[in-house]
C-alpha cells in the first residue's frame, strides 16, 4: 500500500487497481482497527472524538451541578466518584480536575484530534483527487498514537491522587509542585506524557497532510482551485506542525522540573514551610513556550470549521463563495498572525508594557482577516437559493457565533481592557463562543454535509433539527449573560461564589446556566444516538451527488473502496464553485469547459 | 429514587422524539421528498428569522436583567479606572454596531433568500471593489481602538506617581499578606530562604530598614485620593491580585515581583452609601489558579479617610517586635514605641 504515492500517472493505475483486486484480502483487524484507509482512519478520529466528547461534555455538566447549585447534595456523585464526592457534594481539589480534564479533552482531544484527525483525513484525499494519504502507514501511527494517548489520560482519571488539576494551561510552579495540589502528583505526569503521545499524532498527521496537499493532487488541480476545506486543513497542518514541538519541549522541561530536580520554571518557592533549592528559573517562560503553541492551537481548531462553513455555505446557496482568493488569502493571513500574537495571554504576567503593546497591534489586526471572512460569507449568502440542510444550519450559526464570540476578542485582545477582564468570566463567555461552540457547529455542519459519503447513509432529519435549534439557542442562553459576570469581575476557575460579596449576584444566573447546559448536553446524546443509528439503519443514499455539489469527493462511488475511484481518479478542468454559471445549476470540478462557457 | 425518576423521564423523552423522528422519515416519503424538502426548508427560514428577532430581544432583556449587577452604573472606584469604563463603552458601541448589522444581514439573508420556485441563485463571484471596502474600513476602526486603548494601557502600567503610597502584596496557598514601609517610606529586604515560623514572608530583619515596616494579613488599609502602588510577589505558585472595582488586576509571580497603582475615588463606606448595600465590600479575587483553595482566596481592601487611615497605621506594631517580642517596647507605651522605632531607623530621607 505505501507505493500508492508513487501511482498517480494514467497507465500505472489499471496496474495498480489489478493489484487491488488480486493481493488485498482484508480481515477485520485490517479493515477496521489497524486500517491504512484513510477514510477508515477518519471514522476512527471521529468515533474516538466523539467519546472523548461525551466524556468531555459530562465533565462540564457535572462541574455545572457545584456551580449552579452550591448549596445542594447529590447522592448519585458519590455512588460514582466516590471520595472525589463525599456526602454527594463535589470536592473542591476534583472539581479542578474537571475543570482541566474538561478544558485538555475538548482543546486537544475532539476539537484538534477529533476535528482535524477526521475531516483531514477523510477529505484531503477524496477532495484533490487522491488514493490515499502521501503515507498511509504514518497515517496509521497517527491513530494509534492518538489512541495511546487517550489511553493515558484516561487512567490518569484512576490514580489515587487524582488527574491534573491546575487547568488546561497547567501554569507552573503548581503543575510541577506535587506539595502544590494532589493534581499535580502522578496524574500531572500522565498527562504531560499523554500529551508527548499527542503530539506525535499531531505531528504524524500534520506532515502527512501537507505532503499529501502538494504532491498527490490530481491532474489539472491546480492549488488555486482547491476546495476552500482544503486550503482551510492545509494551514492548519502548518499550524500544527510548526508550533506543537514547541509545546512538546515545554512538556518535557517541565517533566524535568518535576522529576530531575532542575529549575527552568522555578525560583523563590517557600511552599508547605518548606523553602525550595531552586533558583533563576522562570514561571513566565513555560507561558511563552505553552502560548507559542496555545495561540496556533486555537486556530487549529477554528481553521478546519471555517474551510468546511466555507464550502457548505457555497453549496447550500448555489452561489459560488464569494471572493476566493481573498477567502485563501484571509486563511492565510491568520496562519501568519496566529504566530505572532501569543502574547496576549499573558497582558497581566507583569510583561513589558511596550512588548504588550506590539502584541496589541497584532492580535486586534486579525480582526481584519476575520472581518473579510464574514463578508465573503454574508455576500455568498446574499441571492442565492438557500437550502436548509442540517449541515447548512450549522454552517449558519458558526458564522453566528463566530461573529459573536470574534467581536468580544476585540476587547480582550486591547490589552487595556484586559487588565479588569482577564481570568474572568468575560474570556469563558469569549473562547467558549469563538473557539468551541462555533468549531463544534463547524465540526456538526462538517459531519452532517458528508455523513452520506462517510456511511452511504442519511442521517435522521428531524433529530438532525432538533439538534441543531436546542444547540443554537442553548449555546446563547449558556454564554451570552456570562458575560455580565465577567464585566462583575467574576473570575473563572471558582469551585464557590457565595461568600464573595462582589460576585454572588450571580448565583440565580448561575443556576439557570446550569440547567440550560444539561439540556444541551442531552441533546448531544440525541446527536450521538442519531449518529451510530444511522451509520447501520439510517435511509440510504440513492444518488451519487445528493447535495449537488462541485467537489470530486461527490464522484466516487457511493460507497467508495480503499483506493476511492474504482477506475481512473477524474481529472479536474474548473475550480470547486461553478455554481449558478452560466446557467447551470452546478458544474462538477472534473466537468471540462465548453466553448460557450464566459471567463469571469 | 428522585434521580432514577430523572433518569427514566428522560428516557422515555428520548423514546418519543426517536419514534417522531421515524415517523417523520416515512411521512416524508409518502408526501415525495421533494415536496417534504421544501416545507422544512420553509419553516427552518422562518425559524432562523424568528432567532435573530427573539435573539436581540433577548440580549436586551439580559442587559436589563444583569447591567445592575455588574455595578457597572455606579461607575469604576478608582480615578483610572474611569478612562477603562469610557474605553469599555467605546469599544462596546463600535463592536455593538457591527454585531447587530452582520446578524441582521446573516439571518434576514438567510431568510430572504432562501430556496424558492422562481428564483435562481445569481452568479456572483468576487468584486474587487467590495472587498477592498471591507477590508480598509475594519483596518481603521481597529486602529483608532488600538490607539485608544494603548493611551490608556500606557498610563496605567507606566510609573506610579511620586507621591504614592506603597503597599507589598504576597499571595500564598491561598491568602493575602500585606507589608507596609512604616515612618521611613523603605521595604525592607526579604529573602526567601529565610522565611521561617512566624517570620512567613521571609524578612531580613538585619536590614535596618525592616524594622519599622507593618505586616498585616487579609485586610489591606488605604486611604481614599492617595495612588496607591501595590508591589506584588507570590511564595509558592502565581497567583493574581484582582481589583474588579478598580478595574485592575496583576499576576504575583514567585521569585519576579511586578507592581500595578490606582487611585480610590471613594472609601468602603462611601460605596455603602453609593450602592445601598450594607455589607458592600472591595475585594481582592485572586484571578490565577492556584490549587484546591483558589475559590476562597479572598483578600479585603477597607478604603478610608487619610484619618482613618493614619489612625489605623498608629495602632499596629512593627513586625520585628512579633518576630522578636523580648525586643519590644511595652505594649501600652504608644510614644514609646514610636520613639524606639525612630531611634532604631534612622531617617533616611
Amino acid at each position: 500500500m505505501s507505493s500508492v504515492a508513487t501511482l498517480h500517472g494514467g497507465d500505472v493505475h489499471a496496474a495498480h487497481d489489478a493489484h487491488h483486486e488480486h493481493h488485498h484480502h482484508e480481515t477485520f483487524i485490517t479493515k477496521y482497527v489497524f486500517s491504512q484507509d484513510h477514510k477508515m482512519i477518519a471514522k476512527q478520529f471521529l468515533v474516538t472524538g466523539m467519546i472523548w466528547a461525551i466524556i468531555g461534555g459530562l465533565f462540564s455538566v457535572i462541574f455545572r451541578l457545584q456551580l449552579g447549585y452550591p448549596e445542594s447534595t447529590f447522592p448519585i456523585l458519590e455512588d460514582f466518584l466516590g471520595h472525589w464526592a463525599k456526602g454527594g457534594k463535589l470536592q473542591p481539589e476534583f472539581y479542578y480536575a474537571l475543570v482541566t480534564m474538561h478544558g485538555t479533552i475538548l482543546v486537544f482531544f475532539v476539537l484538534t484530534a477529533g476535528l482535524s484527525g477526521t475531516f483531514a483525513n477523510f477529505l484531503i484525499p477524496l477532495q484533490i483527487g487522491a488514493r490515499d494519504m502521501a503515507s498511509p502507514m504514518l497515517n496509521m501511527l497517527s491513530y494509534w498514537f492518538f489512541f495511546t494517548a487517550s489511553i493515558i489520560m484516561f487512567s490518569s482519571l484512576f490514580v489515587q491522587t487524582g488527574p491534573a488539576s491546575g487547568g488546561w494551561t497547567i501554569y507552573p510552579p503548581l503543575s510541577a509542585l506535587g506539595d502544590a495540589s494532589e493534581g499535580s502528583k502522578i496524574g500531572m505526569d500522565l498527562w504531560l506524557v499523554s500529551m508527548a503521545m499527542f503530539i506525535v499524532s499531531s505531528l504524524l498527521g500534520g506532515l502527512n497532510y501537507i505532503s499529501t496537499i502538494l504532491n498527490l493532487r490530481t491532474k489539472g488541480m491546480s492549488m488555486t482551485r482547491l476546495p476552500l476545506t482544503i486550503w482551510a486543513l492545509f494551514f492548519t497542518a502548518v499550524l500544527g506542525v510548526l508550533s506543537f514541538p514547541v509545546l512538546l519541549s515545554g512538556a518535557i522541561l517541565l517533566l524535568f522540573d518535576r522529576n530531575l530536580g532542575t529549575s527552568f520554571f522555578l525560583s523563590d518557592i517557600y511552599i508547605n514551610g518548606k523553602i525550595l533549592p531552586n533558583e533563576g528559573g522562570s514561571a513566565i517562560l513555560f507561558q511563552h513556550l505553552f502560548w507559542f503553541l496555545g495561540h496556533p492551537e486555537v486556530y487549529i481548531i477554528l481553521l478546519p470549521a471555517m474551510g468546511m462553513s466555507s464550502e457548505i455555505i457555497s453549496v447550500n446557496s448555489r452561489k459560488p463563495i464569494f471572493g476566493y482568493m481573498a477567502m485563501v488569502g484571509s486563511l492565510f493571513a491568520i496562519a501568519i498572525l496566529a504566530f505572532l500574537v501569543w502574547a496576549h495571554h499573558m497582558f497581566v504576567t507583569g510583561l513589558n508594557p511596550f512588548l504588550g503593546s506590539v502584541f496589541v497591534l497584532l492580535t486586534l489586526l486579525i480582526a481584519v482577516p476575520s472581518a473579510i471572512k464574514v463578508f465573503n460569507w454574508l455576500t455568498t449568502l446574499w441571492r442565492g437559493s438557500i437550502r436548509f440542510t442540517p449541515g447548512m444550519l450549522f454552517a449558519i450559526g458558526f458564522v453566528s457565533l463566530f461573529i459573536s464570540g470574534g467581536l468580544t476578542g476585540i476587547f480582550l485582545g486591547n490589552s487595556a481592557l484586559d487588565l479588569h477582564l482577564h481570568d474572568t468570566y468575560f474570556v469563558i463567555a469569549h473562547f467558549h463562543i469563538v473557539m468551541g461552540v462555533a468549531s463544534f457547529f463547524g465540526m456538526f455542519a462538517g459531519i452532517y454535509h458528508w455523513f452520506p459519503k462517510m456511511f452511504g447513509r442519511y442521517l435522521n432529519n428531524t433529530m438532525a433539527y432538533i439538534h441543531f435549534w436546542v444547540t443554537i439557542v442553548g449555546a446563547y442562553l449558556i454564554f451570552w449573560p456570562m458575560h455580565y459576570e465577567g464585566l462583575a469581575g467574576m473570575p473563572r476557575r471558582y469551585y464557590d461564589y457565595s461568600s464573595w460579596e462582589s460576585f454572588k449576584q450571580f448565583g440565580g444566573l448561575n443556576e439557570f446556566i446550569s440547567f440550560v447546559a444539561m439540556i444541551v448536553f442531552a441533546v448531544q446524546l440525541l446527536f450521538v444516538f442519531n449518529f451510530f443509528y444511522s451509520m447501520f439503519k439510517g435511509r440510504k443514499v440513492t444518488t451519487q451527488n445528493p447535495w449537488g455539489s462541485n467537489t470530486l469527493e461527490w464522484t466516487t462511488p457511493i460507497n467508495p473502496g480503499h483506493g476511492n475511484w474504482p477506475g481512473e481518479i477524474p481529472e479536474v478542468y474548473r475550480g470547486a464553485y461553478d455554481y449558478a454559471k452560466d446557467g447551470h445549476e452546478f458544474i462538477p470540478q472534473n466537468v471540462p469547459v465548453g466553448d460557450d462557457e464566459t471567463h469571469h | 429514587m428522585k434521580e432514577f425518576l430523572l433518569v427514566a423521564l428522560g428516557a422515555l423523552v428520548f423514546v418519543v422524539i426517536f419514534q417522531i423522528a421515524k415517523a417523520s422519515e416515512y411521512v416524508n416519503v409518502l408526501k415525495g421528498e421533494e415536496k417534504s424538502r421544501r416545507q422544512n426548508n420553509k419553516i427552518n427560514a422562518f425559524l432562523l428569522l424568528g432567532l435573530l428577532i427573539f435573539g436581540l430581544i433577548g440580549a436586551w432583556y439580559c442587559n436589563e436583567l444583569y447591567y445592575g449587577k455588574t455595578l457597572f452604573k455606579y461607575g469604576s472606584s478608582s480615578v483610572e479606572g474611569e478612562g477603562w469604563d469610557w474605553m469599555f463603552m467605546l469599544t462596546t458601541v463600535v463592536t455593538g454596531i457591527v454585531f447587530v448589522i452582520t446578524q441582521v444581514l446573516l439571518f434576514w439573508f438567510s431568510f430572504k433568500y432562501q430556496e424558492k420556485d422562481n428564483t435562481k441563485a445569481y452568479y456572483f463571484a468576487h468584486s474587487t471593489k467590495l472587498e477592498l471596502i471591507w477590508t480598509t474600513i475594519p483596518a481603521i476602526v481597529l486602529c483608532i481602538l488600538v490607539a485608544f486603548g494603548l493611551k490608556y494601557w500606557f498610563k496605567v502600567t507606566g510609573d506610579a506617581p511620586k507621591d504614592a503610597i506603597v503597599v507589598e502584596v504576597t499571595g500564598h496557598q491561598f491568602g493575602w499578606e500585606f507589608r507596609y514601609p512604616g515612618p521611613d517610606k523603605v521595604l525592607g529586604k526579604k529573602n526567601f530562604k529565610l522565611s521561617k515560623g512566624i517570620n512567613s514572608l521571609g524578612v531580613d530583619f538585619e536590614d535596618p530598614a525592616s524594622l519599622d515596616d507593618i505586616h498585616v494579613s487579609g485586610t489591606m488599609h488605604i486611604p481614599v485620593g492617595i495612588p496607591v502602588k501595590m508591589v506584588i510577589n507570590a511564595q509558592d505558585v502565581i497567583h493574581d491580585v484582582g481589583l474588579p472595582h478598580f478595574r485592575l488586576k496583576m499576576d504575583a509571580v514567585p521569585g519576579i515581583p511586578t507592581t500595578q497603582w490606582f487611585t480610590p475615588k471613594y472609601t468602603t463606606d462611601e460605596m455603602k452609601n453609593i450602592t445601598g448595600n450594607p455589607n458592600f465590600t472591595y475585594e481582592i479575587s485572586c484571578d490565577q489558579m492556584c490549587g484546591k483553595g483558589h475559590f476562597s482566596m479572598r483578600g479585603v481592601i477597607i478604603v478610608e479617610s487619610m484619618a482613618a487611615y493614619k489612625q489605623w497605621l498608629a495602632t499596629q506594631k512593627p513586625e520585628y517586635f512579633t518576630v522578636y517580642p523580648d525586643r519590644a517596647p511595652h505594649a501600652a507605651d504608644t510614644t514609646a514605641k514610636a520613639n524606639v522605632v525612630a531611634a532604631v531607623v534612622p531617617d533616611k530621607k
